[in-house]
């Protein structure tokens, strides 16, 4: 017999979880004790409850493993909520543990007692309270399976601690089934049929692709079936590096700052291939503008409930992508012949790629745009890149081209300020040897700034590429734009010197100025302070606003372009 | 549209809560809901009663299915069903309208389950608008309490809902 915490530690092996990112408390001293006697997980120590959850979520995001975070109760149970609202957002599969007062105590208002299940149940996939140690090895089982199959979530396990002090045999079952929960896998084969055939009827098709792809590692399926079919690719913002995007066939992000191909083709396409996106309101805009216009929807989805929620699909397809792409290109090996007139329709796009709708006004000042574009070509374009919520998000989105899944790692969904750093240190726990920059801005890297500390500690070099023009620029730029330039607390004044505050925390810190210091600074940091963290603070055009721009409530090809101005 | 949704749901702590916060959070209708273990002790079935277009309905009908504790969901009102409300009422019982009380709940088939000198309880089964009319017929000066179970349902014929 082995004890409740002891069990703990054991489920987390038996997962081979090798890092689980947290803060120790009064609930889950008895889980940290287990945790101090072995070796095989490795434990994070943050500086604030919150980050250990992005970073959680952010080694999720950066592999194709679990991610893990451990709490006490009350306090580090609340500062968790907007991490796993964040991940729940995403769908991204975690696991939160949370320590809880002893079971006797519960509902007495005891000293660091909340409402764990309770407060998290509306922004989690699912979640438990452990009533009987006997329970204990099965509920974490079933978390780990309910977090990673079907549409993954996080899932929290709140755990009493009494509990983890009392006895129990430990087996941790290999397989589990649940009555309630069977997640479909394959995808109707007939459903499948019927997309093909829609797939060779299109005279203006656009292969519009999200989250899911990335999250059923099924980039490389996306790449050959788009190969195969020759039709225009756009992605999401969550869905980038879902397909290679220095591809022909890439048109760009779409959406409220996507590209003036990506958006027109979406909009005047009369096939629509969805594939793990949910049309949401950053992206086909004001949707009674996008339903205007006449057209066939294939939505896969693994999430029934995604299909037909914002958009009338006609071909249905619930399934895993992976799968579903794979019965897609054995039906397709047969041969594919596109309607003649797909021709016409990519010289259409091409005229439409003509408009270059990402290029952008030349200034004295550093530009941010040509911050990430001078970050790709030093890094390769092979770096992981973090960011954070606002402009410097977006401008790192369109202009770092991601060839590959996985290595763009940001909140689409909740748009959670304060993630980039955390995300940083998640994506190196995960890939200790990679470059990793995290794309931000003073605002959002004050939210989480204190992780700079957690980064010495275990020496993760991530590469802090602050895009510092002194406001809030996203909410700036609306200001400017739908409110009269009245700037309202957007400007942030009283600023540290992140230089010094960079060195203060043990690391490098740099400021650039000019535009022909970026491209130096950013080579040195990244080769004789590759082992270092760096903070670069980048020094930016105060007036740079992010375009195109698709207003809220507006049609998706009402875009605002940066020429326009 | 006037939907009737019945549940299939693990009989689990917290699980109605699950339910009923998934309506709030999306912002559908509950009109009345009820719940209680089936004959398998680790089963609950819930009955919802809703109202909404198509498309909210399918919604529902997936968001519920969502749930991880949800084993099934059926929309009675899809098909040939039959719908039951409880109602225990109190009316004052006095003078000429005693004898009132006592005809009014034989006409509507309902039955005195609690007497005292001044009042009675009846109690009365049938679709919700069998009810509604009982409370319309009586004068709503004699109305001193009502309690409704909200609808349960079940449906007709070969029309199973089991695991």
């Amino acid at each position: 017999m082995i004890s409740g915490a002891e069990i703990v530690i054991r489920c987390l092996q038996e997962e081979k979880v090798d890092c689980v990112f947290g803060y120790p408390g009064g609930s889950v001293l008895h889980i940290y004790d287990a945790l101090f006697k072995q070796d095989e997980v490795k434990h994070v120590l943050v500086r604030h409850e919150q980050a250990a959850v992005h970073a959680a979520d952010a080694y999720s995001r950066s592999s194709q493993k679990v991610g893990v975070a451990l709490v006490t109760s009350g306090p580090g149970v609340t500062n968790t909520v907007t991490g796993i609202a964040t991940a729940y957002m995403d769908s991204i599969p975690m696991v939160v543990l949370c320590g809880q007062v002893p079971t006797q105590y519960i509902g007495q208002d005891a000293f660091q007692e909340c409402d764990t299940v309770g407060i998290t149940r509306p922004c989690v996939k699912h979640n438990f309270l452990v009533k009987d140690v006997k329970d204990l090895a099965i509920t974490i089982k079933k978390a780990f399976h309910i977090a990673a199959t079907g549409r993954p979530g996080p899932v929290v396990v709140d755990i009493p601690k009494d509990i983890t002090a009392q006895m129990c045999d430990f087996d941790y079952p290999k397989t589990i089934q649940m009555r309630s929960y069977n997640p479909v896998v394959k995808g109707h084969l007939g459903q499948i049929k019927k997309a093909v055939q829609v797939l060779q009827e299109a005279k203006r098709p656009i292969i519009y692709t999200g989250g899911g792809v990335i999250l059923s590692d099924a980039a490389d399926k996306l790449t050959q079936l788009a190969r195969k079919l020759d039709f225009p690719v756009t992605n999401t913002l969550m869905g980038l590096g879902g397909y290679p995007a220095t591809d022909r066939q890439f048109v760009g992000m779409l959406g409220m700052h996507g590209t003036f191909e990506a958006n027109n083709a979406m909009h005047y396409a009369d096939v629509i291939l969805a594939v793990g996106a949910r049309f949401d309101d950053r992206v086909i805009g004001n949707p009674e503008h996008f339903s205007g216009e006449k057209r066939r929807v294939i939505h896969i989805d693994i999430d029934p409930s995604s299909i037909s929620k914002r958009v009338k699909v006609d071909v249905p397809i619930v399934g895993n992508v992976a799968d579903v792409l794979d019965e897609m290109l054995k039906l397709l090996d047969g041969g594919f012949k596109a309607d003649p007139e797909v021709s016409d329709w990519w010289k259409q796009i091409d005229a439409w790629r003509g408009r270059n709708s990402l290029a952008y006004r030349q200034s004295n000042h550093i530009m941010p745009q040509y911050v990430v574009e001078k970050l790709y070509e030093v890094t390769g374009g092979d770096a992981f890149i973090t960011s954070d919520v606002g402009q410097h998000q977006m401008f790192a989105a369109q202009y770092y081209k991601f060839d590959k899944p996985r290595r763009w790692i940001n909140s689409g969904g909740l748009g959670t300020m304060g993630v980039g750093l955390p995300y940083g240190m998640g994506v190196l726990m995960a890939n200790p040897n990679a470059q990793v920059a995290c794309v931000t801005g003073e605002g959002s890297i004050q939210m989480c700034i204190q992780e700079m500390s957690t980064c010495k500690q275990y020496g993760l070099p991530v590469k802090i590429i602050n895009l510092n023009n002194g406001m809030l620029g996203m909410v700036r730029q609306w200001q400017e734009m739908f409110y009269s330039k009245r700037y309202s607390q957007s400007y942030v004044t009283s600023l540290p010197d992140f230089v010094k505050l960079a060195e203060a925390y043990g690391h490098v810190g740099m400021r650039i100025e000019k535009p022909e210091d970026v491209e130096p600074a950013l080579r040195k940091a990244f080769t004789e302070h590759k082992d270092d963290l760096v903070f670069m603070d980048f020094i930016i055009d105060p007036g740079a606003n992010v375009f195109p721009m698709v207003a809220a409530g507006k049609g998706l090809t009402e875009m605002i372009l940066a020429e326009d101005l | 549209m006037r939907h009737i949704i019945s549940i299939l749901i693990e009989n689990e702590a917290g699980a109605l809560s699950r339910v009923a916060g998934l309506f709030s959070a999306r912002g559908y209708n509950i009109e009345s809901l009820t719940v209680a273990p089936t004959e398998d002790p680790s089963l609950s079935r819930m009955t919802i009663l809703t109202w909404g277009s198509d498309e909210v309905l399918e919604q529902i009908n997936k968001q519920l299915n969502k749930l991880v504790d949800v084993v099934k969901v059926v929309d009675l009102s899809e098909a040939a069903h039959v719908e039951r409300e409880l109602m225990l009422i109190k009316v004052r019982a006095t003078g000429k309208d005693r004898e009132e009380m006592k005809r009014m709940a034989d006409i509507f088939r309902g039955r005195i389950i609690d007497v005292t000198e001044s009042t009675y309880v009846i109690e009365l089964t049938g679709a919700s608008s069998k009810l509604d009319s009982f409370i319309a017929g009586l004068d709503a000066g004699l109305i001193l309490e009502t309690v409704r179970t909200g609808v349960c349902g079940i449906g007709r014929g070969d029309r199973i809902l089991k695991v």
